[in-house]
């Protein structure tokens, strides 16, 4: 079935079936390989892109929903990586294998537009379905404060003895 | 003939200078020298440093690249000894080359000490060879110019040369001996101990295809790969014609698949098997998934199917009562000590068989043609893996290209490479078509090599002082007569052997057929929970403050242990105890009612950690970790604090997964965890905000630091729950004990 979608900005027709996630729907057919696959299940979050406003596990989305609604991946998160986040993330070298670092970004990227202030406990429950197997948690939380120009402790720096 | 590390530099077209290293085998490779082929090798240059006209500097990173942090801070080593700013240093992977860069293999947090030397001379000699150019240049003696941020000068005639102007002539000039070359004082040092960013991160934070798992080929397909749920079981029949027909598949077939997976390892990494399975090729991954749901294959389960984790306990039960089989290190009279001790204490310790899951899927791709074949993987052992394809097609390794990518994690778990002799079979089977094959998280729950159960039955006496008299540790672990399966040997002769005048450590093994292997930290990923939270028992028993008692028995009168590589420093143990006992308070703070602190430390990869975690237990046994301190002595350098301080807090959060949710248990042979619903990870609102990591700079050479500081929070949290609320966790995941997080 063709389908014709609005990816970052862009329009693209695609045939596949109805139910193929969007997932895959990128990364094998549009090029965009940026979204990544954790589980296929929902459950780790490295899929997240931007449905509209919203975040969603593009795993769980077949491309039937996603069609007609503006797709931003991360990619198209920024035209030169200048988010505010993407700059935090560079700032405070933030990933480790950086593997789901995509879908944290785009989680938090939600999370700023429906609340650009957000609170350690707002954080908690915005980014509580992305996993991280590098367990990056405490740099994720803090360049998520940074970028919303919250003033917090830094974590990351080292005090060396001797 | 012995060889000796030198070096050779060549002048570039249109200016500039590559100097490259050259490293004596045999001391490279060390313990792995007996990997050199025979009548030895003819070594090429190992490390790469290029220095540009314009004085820009590209230096090539050797090793895999997992979120270790390797890639960086193997050339800030180079880079601070050829004395250049580290904004002017380009860093880009090395390509597979074992015979120009010696050992490319991530594990073991081995990448700083194996390196460390090597990689200073390098960089010394070039700078040295700069020097010798410029006063070549001015007709000055060498030893009146200096060097700094890429440039030589010399004061007397105020004149500098850039690096860049130098390098055509520097690299005209003899080399210099190695072994005089002047390093410098480690005051002088701008890079090594500079916050340096990962230059990896402005790809991935834009999405760039970074991974194995992005590799996309003109004409590529997908492939899908089911196995049997018993490890190593084969195909006795499928309904691949009726697979071959479903929509977007391209091909369907059976692989027989190698030897039984069980005790196949002549050495680790090198003797994985191909498990047999069925393949699936289609024109993406998701249709090829689509098929494999409608995939019926009739399995030959093999001996394994009747492994379960209930038989194993209970087993390990039985052997407990009965004398260990194997005698593994003892002294003195333990059956003495223990009678005549003032208290004895005993306890039994579990943990279980776990999984790596890595974020990155298993996946590899592979392109076979005319004969050669082409490989793009995440690898932790690329190396291995090009053997691993070699054995299993029966081609020659020479035919075989391995391109390594950064992985989405390892942890382990791709030192093992079966998934690239599976890309590679299916690969020769679509001969001319490249192939990417991607397993499902399902896949790598239960087709793992996973860390092993042990159980560990303990009786200890005390004398009338609270000291420890007697140690008797019986470890029920798996093998088959006198040999251990892989990665469940933790070896007898190391702390707190020695420090204890009647100590016996003899073992038990259970015949099993479950793949093992390394995960993080391997070796003391469960046992410094088993080791110090015994020992946690025993400073309780003796009424000692357990910081106190750990301190007393590291100034026991030492016993030096027969293993020639155990260089156990208890002076440095007691520096990070002490360091960390100060910065967070122990025994000095006023704890609120169900919290408590607990303590442990850890000798691993030549490192030393101490940690210490607060943690508050309500009433309904939800856990918060509030805090943990870490004191890490990993030597007389942080190469790169921005990375090391991130190493330890991922390896402490990492830890508390363990301590909480995770293991894999067997029914039938078939693993029965299969997604992050019964694997379960710490997630943001679990972790502590605050993890204080405070590193104790010695007199030692630098070491590693991606796996030790993972084992010790295991006990300090359970030995804080302790404290908190009077329970004693002697098995872990505690979430099977009714814990929960907060």
């Amino acid at each position: 079935m063709a389908f014709t979608l609005n990816v970052n900005g862009k329009p693209a027709t695609v045939d596949v079936p109805a139910d193929m996630p969007l997932l895959w729907v990128l990364r094998d057919i549009l090029d965009l390989r940026g979204t990544k696959f954790g589980c296929g299940l929902g459950q780790c979050g490295a899929c997240t892109v931007h449905l509209g406003d919203n975040p969603v596990r593009s795993c769980q989305t077949p491309v039937s929903r996603a069609a007609g609604t503006a797709i931003t991946t991360i990619e198209g998160l920024s035209p030169d990586a200048s988010h505010p986040l993407q700059r935090a993330w560079e700032e405070l070298d933030v990933p480790q294998c950086g593997y789901c670092q995509a879908g944290q970004i785009m989680s938090a990227a939600a999370l700023l537009r429906r609340n650009p202030r957000p609170t350690d406990a707002d954080i908690d429950t915005a980014m509580g379905g992305n996993l991280c197997r590098c367990a990056t948690y405490t740099r994720i939380r803090e360049a998520i404060h940074r970028a919303a120009g919250n003033s917090t402790p830094t974590a990351t720096t080292a005090e060396v003895v001797r | 003939m012995r060889r000796r590390d030198f070096l050779r530099a060549t002048a570039l077209a249109g200016g500039g200078m590559m100097v490259a290293l050259y490293l004596d085998p045999a001391r490279v490779l060390g313990q792995e020298g007996s990997r050199l082929p025979a009548g030895g090798v003819n070594y090429k240059p190992w490390a790469f440093l290029t220095i540009a006209p314009d004085g820009t500097v590209t230096i090539l990173s050797k090793n895999p690249e997992g979120g270790q942090g390797t890639k960086m801070h193997l050339p800030m080593i180079i880079a601070d000894e050829l004395d250049v700013d580290w904004k002017v240093v380009t860093v880009e992977n090395a390509p597979l080359d074992e015979q120009s860069f010696g050992v490319q293999r991530t594990g073991g947090s081995t990448a700083t000490p194996i390196n460390w030397d090597p990689l200073r001379q390098c960089g010394a000699a070039a700078r040295q060879m700069l020097i010798a150019a410029a006063a070549q240049t001015w007709s000055v003696p060498a030893s009146e110019c200096t060097t700094a941020s890429g440039r030589v000068r010399h004061a007397a005639s105020n004149r500098t040369l850039g690096y860049g102007e130098l390098a055509s002539t520097a690299a005209a000039l003899p080399t210099p001996d190695l072994k005089t070359v002047k390093l410098k004082d480690p005051k002088e040092y701008k890079v090594i101990g500079s916050a340096v960013r990962n230059q990896d991160v402005p790809k991935i934070v834009r999405g760039e295809p970074l991974y194995a798992i992005d590799t996309k080929l003109p004409g590529m397909l997908y492939a899908a790969y089911e196995k049997c749920p018993v490890p190593g079981g084969k195909v006795a029949s499928a309904n691949i014609d009726e697979i071959k027909r479903l929509p977007g598949v391209r091909n369907a077939f059976v692989v027989a698949g190698g030897p039984d997976l069980t005790y196949t390892y002549p050495v680790c990494c090198i003797g994985v098997s191909l498990h047999g399975g069925v393949a699936i090729v289609a024109d993406t991954w998701w249709h090829a998934q689509q098929a494999r749901a409608k995939l019926k294959v009739t399995w030959n389960e093999g001996p394994t199917a009747s492994n379960s984790t209930e038989g194993f306990n209970k087993r390990a039960q039985e052997l407990s009562q009965q004398p260990p089989h194997l005698k593994l290190y003892n002294d003195g009279d333990v059956d003495g000590a223990l009678k005549s001790a003032a208290k004895t204490v005993e306890a039994a310790y579990y943990y279980p068989f776990l999984a790596h899951a890595p974020l990155e899927p298993q996946n590899c791709t592979a392109h076979y043609k005319d004969g050669k074949l082409e490989i793009w993987v995440g690898s932790q052992t690329p190396r291995e893996g090009r053997q691993v394809i070699a054995q299993s097609l029966g081609m020659p390794e020479s035919d075989i290209t391995v391109h390594f990518v950064r992985m989405g994690g390892g942890f382990g778990r791709r030192i093992l490479n079966d998934y690239m002799a599976e890309a590679a079979w299916i690969a020769r089977e679509m001969n001319g078509t490249p192939i990417k094959l991607l397993w499902s998280r399902q896949d790598d729950l239960t087709h793992d090599f996973y860390r092993p159960a042990g159980y560990h039955f303990f009786k200890a006496g005390l004398d009338a002082s609270g000291r420890i008299v007697a140690w008797n540790q019986h470890y029920v672990a798996f093998g088959e007569g006198e040999k251990f399966a892989p990665n469940t040997a933790i070896g007898g002769a190391s702390f707190p052997a020695g420090f204890i005048p009647n100590f016996a450590f003899n073992a038990s093994l259970i015949p099993m057929g479950i793949p093992t292997g390394p995960l993080r930290a391997p070796g003391t990923n469960g046992t410094t929970f088993v080791y110090q939270g015994f020992i946690d028992e025993l400073a309780v028993a003796s009424g000692k403050d357990p910081v106190d008692f750990r301190m007393a028995l590291l100034d026991t009168p030492r016993k030096l242990l027969p293993n020639a590589r155990d260089a156990f420093s208890a002076e440095r143990a007691k520096g990070v105890l002490k360091l960390a006992a100060d910065k967070s308070g122990w025994g000095k703070r006023q704890l609120p009612r169900g919290t408590g602190m607990g303590v442990a430390f850890l000798y691993a990869h030549l490192g030393y950690f101490a940690e210490i975690a607060e943690v508050s237990v309500d009433a309904q046994n939800r856990v918060k970790v509030n805090k943990v301190w870490v004191a890490a002595d990993i030597g007389s350098e942080v190469i790169n604090p921005l990375n090391a301080v991130h190493q330890v807090q991922g390896s402490v959060i990492d830890g508390m997964g363990a301590v909480m949710a995770q293991e894999t248990t067997f029914v039938k042979g078939r693993a029965q965890q299969a997604t992050f619903n019964e694997h379960r990870l710490v997630r943001m609102n679990q972790a502590p905000k605050d993890i204080d990591v405070h590193f104790l700079k010695t007199n030692n050479a630098p070491t590693g630091l991606g796996e030790p500081a993972l084992p010790p929070v295991i006990p300090a949290i359970t030995n804080a729950i302790y404290a908190a609320t009077g329970k004693r966790i002697r098995s872990i995941p505690i979430g099977k004990q009714g814990f929960a997080w907060a």
